[in-house]
């Protein structure tokens, strides 16, 4: 089970809930994906139609908000955003996202440890997203992250686990829970973060434009399954080169 | 804080390691604390080279073909604990010694000299000769002249840490001497060093101050030494997640003849050290690990480039015995006698180089980063 | 008559009105929405209680689909 800030969940996948075609689509696919941590974000009413709220049909006491800060540019920015998100009745659960270039969407990495800390001040549970910098994930378990959320690849992109090192000094160091984000594009993706350790996956995208998003997210619960399965049952190492099992000589000087 | 685990558990545990285990272990690449449990095991034994091989391998991987080398300097053989294994002991009757600021900053002269920029300052435990003001006047005295001055001596509080960082001291060794509370009343007979958990927490109040480097070990011959590995695998790897910015070293004194006579509660053999030294090198690959002057020549040579990574040369572990020859009253003989011009010259016959210098301690100030409180 | 901003958006309203009456005039579950007037967060129970005043600034913002 994994714990985070005291609360723990069954399923190791959590799910984003952006464009998907419709909100039953959503519905269906995230209780196909078991998972039990949506993230949500925030936005102006639409006041053309008022009544369009996707939220309606997720059920609150099945699937635990984590609303984002998307959008924030700055850390001024995504504090406002927490303090909305929780004033809208989102908790004090906060996935913090700062990403001031609107091409990439990479997070800042200065502006999200300072909102971590403001946040972390002001009693929120903090998520960073992060990109894959193992001194950035210290910094920000320093400053009172309740986990942290490196990506996998920039977000949308689907390009799996590119920063595979990276990642895997993240986990080795871990104080807190380590959720892979952004760029699992493939249930294989999620298999292999979950391989290496890393405590649970965050999926978006390449669940809400599959073909068939429900059958999907299943195929994606799967994985997240096997690959954390595969980590508790230790696997064996890769090798760059071929080992001697039984390498002659070299401590012929020991006496007793 | 870090919790020493049961001593028995840990041997029941490295008892209960299979052959598999090992298999299991050295097919790894991150190795965790069962898998320490199974290279410190009597199954690890017959994979030894195997063990040696990738040792060496990981040590040339992150430290490069180097040994750095350092000297110690004895600045007090004064001590108010009565340790039944230390020459040093209240009890013992031998000719006792502080240097003067003048006589310390003459022997670390003669060091300086000889090529050392790797220093480390020991002294018995008694405040009232080497306190806190001592080893500050000491550190601002060899500062410029040294890249690195690590301090032995007696167990300090974070503020006094802070204080000796600030006048230059680079590191802080604090040995637990054993892992093994019982064995730790029994040879612990008199003096602050009874406080078993006093001074299990010295590496964390020192890397807390901010020290770029701590050292942990054991007294080797004490209690078990699989369990001590493996007591050290569970400190290393809470200081590792606590104090990330600080670096990591072990030591792995034996106990050798004394002036109190004090022979091995549970002997340790070469082949038992190899062993301790192998199975911690593959579990941490980032340790600096040491091998002082209390080995031999012909173990230290053979161990050249398998693991170990920092070598003392030329040692004396008399106060003032660099400048005077004559001196007596050692902490412990010495079992590599040769000067630092023979050691650097068998670590040059190995393929390695031997530095005498990676930072320097005039460049060191207080972080003004926002440090997390231990 | 007095005008607001409201999202963006100049409105006039027919009189001052609370908060609560003009989610309910928009056709807005008062439930769903978080306000912020004039840059402050409101808390629900003060939706009733809070009234619009010519020039008022306000943000009504709610949770939608995100990754």
């Amino acid at each position: 089970m994994l714990t985070i800030a005291g609360k723990t969940f069954r399923s190791r996948l959590f799910t984003g809930t952006g464009k998907f075609s419709s909100p039953e689509v959503m519905q269906e696919a995230l209780l196909a994906s078991g998972s039990e941590m949506v993230t949500v974000a925030l936005r102006r009413v639409d006041l053309a139609n008022p009544a369009d709220d996707i939220m309606r049909v997720l059920d609150r006491d099945h699937f635990f908000f984590l609303p984002n800060t998307a959008g924030a540019r700055n850390a001024a920015e995504a504090v406002r955003l927490a303090k909305l998100a929780q004033a809208s009745g989102g908790g004090n659960w906060v996935k913090l996202e700062v990403t001031p270039d609107p091409r990439t969407l990479l997070p800042d990495p200065v502006e999200t440890l300072i909102a971590t800390e403001e946040l972390v001040k002001a009693g929120f549970v903090v998520l960073p997203y992060m990109n894959a910098d193992p001194i950035l994930a210290l910094r920000l378990q320093d400053a009172g992250a309740a986990a942290v959320m490196p990506l996998g690849s920039p977000i949308g992109t689907n390009q799996g686990v590119l920063t595979r090192f990276q990642v895997a000094i993240i986990i080795e160091q871990a104080r807190v829970p380590v959720v892979v984000d952004a760029g699992i594009g493939a249930p294989s993706h999620a298999a292999e973060a979950m391989e290496m350790g890393a405590d649970a996956v965050l999926v978006n995208t390449a669940i809400a434009v599959a073909g068939d998003p429900v059958r999907m997210a299943q195929a994606f619960a799967k994985a997240v399954e096997a690959g954390r399965e595969a980590y508790e049952a230790g696997l064996g190492a890769r090798r760059t080169e071929a080992e001697a099992s039984s390498p002659q000589g070299g401590l012929d000087f020991l006496r007793e | 804080m870090f919790v020493a685990p049961d001593f028995q558990q840990l041997r029941a545990r490295i008892a209960a390691s299979g052959p598999e285990a090992v298999e299991r272990a050295l097919a790894k690449g991150r190795l965790e604390l069962d898998d320490l449990a199974a290279l410190l095991s009597p199954a690890a034994e017959s994979s030894l080279a195997v063990m040696a091989q990738r040792s060496a391998q990981l040590t040339r991987q992150r430290f490069g073909n180097v040994i750095q080398l350092y000297a110690p300097l004895y600045l007090s053989s004064f001590c108010t604990n009565r340790c039944a294994y230390c020459g040093f002991s209240a009890g013992n009757a031998m000719p006792r010694r502080v240097l003067s600021f003048e006589e310390a900053e003459a022997e670390a002269m003669i060091l300086h000299d000889r090529g050392f920029s790797h220093i480390l300052l020991v002294s018995g435990e008694a405040p009232a000769k080497v306190g806190v003001e001592y080893l500050e006047t000491v550190a601002l005295r060899l500062r410029d002249k040294f890249a690195a001055i690590a301090i032995e001596v007696q167990p300090l509080e974070t503020d006094e840490y802070a204080r000796l960082f600030a006048a230059g001291i680079t590191s802080v060794a604090v040995y637990q001497e054993t892992y093994d509370r019982t064995v730790y009343d029994q040879v612990h007979l008199a003096g602050k060093k009874r406080d078993f958990d006093y001074r299990l927490a010295t590496p964390e109040r020192a890397a807390t101050a901010g020290l770029r480097e701590v050292g942990i070990g054991a007294l080797l011959g004490l209690s078990d030494w699989r369990a001590e590995g493996l007591a050290m695998g569970h400190h290393l790897s809470y200081l590792r997640k606590a104090f990330w910015r600080t670096g990591l070293t072990v030591s792995f004194p034996r106990i050798r003849p004394a002036k109190g006579e004090f022979a091995p509660l549970m002997p340790v053999s070469e082949r038992d050290l190899t062993q301790l030294i192998f199975a911690l090198r593959l579990f941490d690959p980032d340790l600096g690990l040491y091998l002082s002057t209390r080995e031999e020549a012909r173990y230290r040579d053979g161990m050249l480039g398998l693991g170990p990574t920092r070598y003392s040369a030329g040692s004396c572990t008399v106060p003032g015995g660099y400048g005077d020859t004559a001196a007596t009253g050692a902490q412990f003989e010495i079992g590599d006698q040769r000067s630092l011009d023979e050691v650097s010259e068998a670590i040059r016959a190995k393929g390695l180089d031997p530095v005498r210098k990676d930072w320097d301690a005039v460049f060191q100030q207080q972080d003004q980063g926002r440090r997390r409180a231990a | 008559m007095i005008t607001i901003l409201c999202n963006g958006e100049s409105r006039r309203l027919e009189r001052e009105m609370s908060v609560e009456e003009l989610l309910a005039s928009l056709g807005l579950n008062p439930e769903t929405v978080v306000v912020e007037l004039d840059g402050r967060i409101l808390s629900r129970p003060d939706y009733a209680v809070t009234k619009l005043t010519e020039g008022a600034t306000l943000e009504l913002i709610r949770f939608v689909g995100g990754g």
